[in-house]
């Protein structure tokens, strides 16, 4: 079956490849560019570690059909940090132990990203809502909250997007 | 392999679709299809036509696009009413992608959007033009071939619009069941109720026997009294991974219950 040219940007880069029917957009950025930062969990949109920003919305990349982002803007979590410096959520995570296996991390990072950029100043509730559709079996889920909401006095202090 | 074709225009979509085609709205359902191999079709029809994202009114209707995403419809001031509905999809990211015609086809545990547009005695219409009830789109989806464009009802009385999801995860968990109910009032009593069930059979189902019950009553303690005893009438729910068909039946009248009590749960 012929493979589908498509052209989109990831994480500020244009990007051309081809991509076969059906194939989903978190194997079209793994295998197909390299970016191997949205990981790949259950393949079935559940459990949130393939999540990406498309055109600034967060999308299930194992769900999503790679050749429907032609002509978007994908940004995945390699697209956080400004050269080595990181993002204040990833910063943030760090410092406050939000992670443990990891294997949540870049899902989390992406929902809470998505978060921030439409909600600058959320409170506890809305920090819940926003990871809702990301599972972390490991933290139980509150340092990653507090980590978020770090994130944010910081980012509001600071005016770093 | 799968084959996938792209159009940019509705009706050119509708006729290109045949037996083994199966046309793919936010894709939330059919791609883990795709990514588990697990799909009976060989061909995925898509449409990037921006009017099926429209929502518009017509001689005191509502209509919308099939392709509304429930994000979309969650943050729409004339779609109030179908927050709660909406927002019970999902999480975040499948609100995104998950669209308003996508839902009439999933089938339990998902398809909660579907419960709400039963209540509201919703019609769709298809890119051939044709027009048809939803209940009879629920008796068919199964083998369902043509493309739903839009989705019309009359707006619920204020006040008079409740939903509720029953899932043991919180947040977000897929449905264990969930009710939703058009509870019109003259004069203080129920006039032409519509209740529906999700999770109670294998699509959303009307609970007939506590719409009739409810008929002429207060929504009170004593008045809905009739409407739960009868609210099992006609629903066969299933076991499954998620509750086993002797808890759905116990706890389907106490959310009812619950629903029509707590005005916490109207709009």
């Amino acid at each position: 079956m012929a493979k589908t040219p498509i052209a989109f940007s990831l994480n500020g880069m244009e990007r051309s490849m081809f991509v076969d029917p059906g194939q989903n957009l978190l194997d079209a950025l793994r295998r197909g560019v390299g970016d191997l930062s949205p990981k790949y969990g259950c393949a079935q949109g559940t459990c949130g570690t393939c999540s990406v920003l498309v055109d600034g919305k967060l999308q299930l990349a194992c769900i999503t059909l790679a050749e429907a982002v032609a002509g978007s803007s994908v940004t995945t979590t390699a697209g956080l940090a400004d050269g080595s410096e990181l993002h204040p959520l990833q910063r943030s995570f760090m410092d406050n132990f939000a992670a443990q296996c990891g294997y949540c991390t870049p899902g989390m990072l992406m929902a809470a990203k998505a978060l921030l950029d439409r909600n600058p100043s959320p409170q506890r509730q809305d920090v819940v809502e926003a990871i809702s559709g990301n599972l972390c079996r490991c933290t139980g889920y509150e340092p990653i909250i507090d980590a978020i909401l770090k994130a944010a006095a910081f980012m509001r202090t600071r005016g770093r997007p | 392999m799968i084959k996938v074709d792209t159009y940019r225009a509705v009706a050119e979509a509708e006729a290109s679709m045949d037996g083994q085609s199966r046309y793919m709205g936010g894709g939330t359902l059919v791609m883990r299809d795709l990514n588990y191999g697990s799909y009976g079709f060989e061909r995925l029809v898509r449409c990037t036509d921006p009017r099926l994202n429209s929502v518009r009114r017509d001689r005191g209707r509502i209509v919308i696009g099939a392709g509304l995403t429930m994000a979309e419809c969650a943050e729409n001031r004339d779609l109030a009413f179908l927050a709660a509905p909406a927002m019970g999809v999902g999480g975040p990211a499948v609100r995104n992608m998950a669209t308003v015609g996508g839902n009439l086809f999933a089938p339990p545990p998902f398809g909660d959007f579907a419960t709400a547009m039963l209540a509201l005695d919703a019609r769709v219409r298809t890119a051939g033009g044709e027009e048809l009830g939803i209940e009879a789109l629920l008796a068919s989806r199964r083998t369902f071939r043509r493309i739903v464009t839009e989705i019309e009802f009359l707006p619920p009385p204020r006040g008079g619009f409740r939903f509720r999801k029953v899932s043991r995860v919180k947040p977000k968990g897929v449905s264990v069941l969930s009710i939703c109910a058009l509870l019109p009032q003259s004069g203080g009593r129920i006039r032409g109720a519509r209740i529906a069930f999700n999770g109670m059979g294998a699509t959303p189902l009307r609970a007939t026997g506590s719409e009739a019950a409810l008929e002429g009553r207060p929504l009170d303690r004593n008045g809905i009294a009739p409407a739960l005893d009868a609210a099992l009438q006609g629903l066969s729910p299933a076991d499954d991974e998620l509750a086993t068909s002797w808890y759905r039946r116990t706890v389907a009248p106490v959310y009812l219950r619950r629903m029509l009590l707590e005005r916490s749960h109207a709009y």
